[in-house]
């Protein structure tokens, strides 16, 4: 990749904290324009890898360039728009105030400031509210401010840590559009998530984060592809069925219990959806429904995630 | 950039950080009312029944005054801030840590300063006469200055608990404030007596004001505002370095 091309470069990224490796020489890159994911367990390093490359926190060693410039110099911080986890607005402002106050400390002229603030309030469901304090806000309403607080710069790349956690239906399904436009309209995005869905539903590409260490980076399509043995059949029967039956049916490597139905695990899921219809007619149960699940970006991850332990 | 835009720019930035720590901070009720009671409701548990004139008491109640406030709230704002959560979006944007400690002094300058007029207005109505204004009010400046500047180096230790630093700070305040020329002249003062209040920054503030309204003080004008600023380039560098290693380990 060209350094023209790249909106972040990582090489050999390491944070240490009381001689504990929170993030262990991780490299990657993500292209301007890029939607890109970055998915690991709590703990894995994801937070730390954002804070060193939004600049509130400096690395031990490596090298992160953020639009070209040194990650956590104030020419990167400009072109960034950043909403940590689990951050706040100032609760005793309106969310007029925090958008001008954040207007203020990007340099954004007061004119262009409040025609920005007053499109993202009304883009955010916000506007009618603009006046009231913050502290009045549900953590939907706030969580939609913090993004628009990021926006108002206009920045070439937005950084994201976990901001659609603990959301209702609405305001993430409002972030996750919102984030989609953007990205559609040429801003690069660099979101932190545990959520799979969502990063299967939004990245052009993941990079899956265990223990401090990058596991994988590609496509979700690819990294599903990729896992091999995370095929799976799900099957629903009229009756109950022990668990014990169904695992000792030919090919099966798992079964699982979810909700009414059951999800067998395998390698030739073909053959096992044999073995469920001989299976079935031989004890008289019958079938309900039937469906062949290719491994979902979840399966990959566990499974990556999995290796890796299994490889400490 | 040229160096004098980017020292704008960020001096800017400063002002707005500063605007908002008296919108969120200072500018509620209890803190305007505790900035002035308490000072003088300790003022004059020491003062009342003791033979002292207007001329003796309007400095040192000035002197307590400027030097509370001012360090009232500047060592809370960042404890609060990371409490709060709000410290980390603010450490993500392009503005440089020092931008960020001078607009909480700058907040805290300010609110000194103005809840300053307080008793200066209160020593006028008695008959107070100021005989050098303008060094007076130089004096209430600058001493507002290095009191706010105090307060941050208070808020160094990475503590996200107000209440921490608030403990912090009062060992510090309440004997700084009995040895500092207030309540006992400094001449009056026994020989140790004067080489401890010698190295707090109200001494010189309190002797300006005495020189100012009582017409004499204890040591040289020049003297006194050397050594204030001293003090307050002092912390002024002290905060701003120190915080630089303290400020992550908040997050």
């Amino acid at each position: 990749m060209s350094v023209d091309s790249a909106a972040i470069e990582v090489r050999n990224l390491t944070k240490r904290y009381d001689g504990l490796i929170a993030v262990d020489a991780i490299s990657f890159e993500v292209r301007k324009g890029e939607f890109f994911g970055f998915l690991g367990p709590n703990g894995a390093g994801k937070t730390t890898t954002v804070r060193m490359l939004t600049g509130v926190i400096k690395a031990n060693s490596g090298t992160a360039l953020v639009m070209g410039s040194r990650a956590g110099s104030l020419k990167a911080k400009q072109v960034a728009g950043v909403v940590p986890e689990m951050a706040n607005a100032y609760n005793d402002l309106s969310s007029w105030d925090n958008l001008m106050l954040m207007a203020e400390l990007y340099g954004v002229a007061s004119g262009k400031a409040k025609q920005r603030s007053e499109s993202l309030l009304r883009n955010l469901g916000l506007l009618e509210r603009k006046d009231s304090l913050v502290k009045t806000y549900s953590k939907g309403m706030k969580q939609r401010l913090i993004l628009g607080m990021a926006l108002i710069s206009d920045p070439q790349i937005l950084f994201l840590d976990e901001p659609t956690t603990g959301l209702d239906v609405q305001s993430a399904r409002l972030i996750k559009d919102m984030l989609r436009s953007l990205n559609g309209g040429g801003k690069t995005i660099f979101l932190t998530t545990h959520d799979m869905d969502e990063a299967n539903q939004l990245c052009d590409r993941v990079a899956i984060i265990n223990k401090g260490k990058m596991v994988a980076i590609d496509a979700p399509e690819k990294l599903r592809m990729a896992t091999s043995g995370r095929h799976s059949v799900e099957v629903s029967f009229s009756d109950s069925v022990n668990l014990e039956t169904l695992a000792q049916l030919p090919g099966v490597n798992e079964v699982q219990k979810v909700g009414d139905k059951y999800r067998l695990y395998t390698e030739s899921p073909g053959e096992l959806v044999v073995g469920l219809v001989n299976h079935s007619c031989m004890v008289g149960l019958k079938i309900v429904s039937l469906n062949i699940l290719a491994p979902s970006l979840e399966d990959a991850f566990v499974a990556l995630t999995e290796k890796e332990d299994e490889h400490a | 950039m040229p160096e004098t835009a980017f020292v704008w720019q960020q001096m800017r930035r400063s002002l707005a950080i500063a605007r908002k720590d008296i919108r969120i901070y200072y500018s509620k009720g209890p803190v305007v009312i505790f900035g002035i009671l308490f000072p003088v409701f300790l003022f004059l548990s020491f003062t009342i029944g003791r033979q002292m004139s207007v001329d003796f008491m309007i400095p040192g109640l000035l002197g307590m005054i400027l030097f509370f406030t001012a360090t009232s709230i500047s060592p809370i704002v960042v404890p609060w801030e990371a409490q709060a959560r709000t410290l980390e979006r603010l450490m993500s944007c392009p503005v440089r840590l020092e931008t960020i400690i001078i607009g909480d002094i700058l907040a805290s300058f300010t609110f000194g300063t103005a809840i300053s007029l307080v008793p200066i207005i209160i020593g006028i109505a008695l008959g107070v006469t100021v005989s050098s204004p303008v060094i007076f009010a130089l004096a209430v400046i600058l001493a507002a200055l290095c009191f706010a500047s105090l307060g941050n180096v208070f808020s160094i230790p990475p503590t996200n608990l107000p209440a921490t630093v608030n403990m912090i700070a009062s060992v510090v305040k309440f004997p700084v404030v009995f040895i500092s020329g207030i309540f006992i002249p400094l001449d009056q003062l026994p020989n140790w007596g004067q080489a401890i209040a010698y190295i707090s920054p109200l001494t010189y503030f309190t002797d300006i004001a005495r020189s100012c309204i009582q017409g004499e003080g204890h040591l040289p004008l020049a003297l006194d505002f050397v050594v204030l600023i001293a003090f307050t380039v002092l912390f002024l560098v002290v905060a701003m370095k120190l915080h630089q290693r303290t400020m992550p380990r908040r997050i």
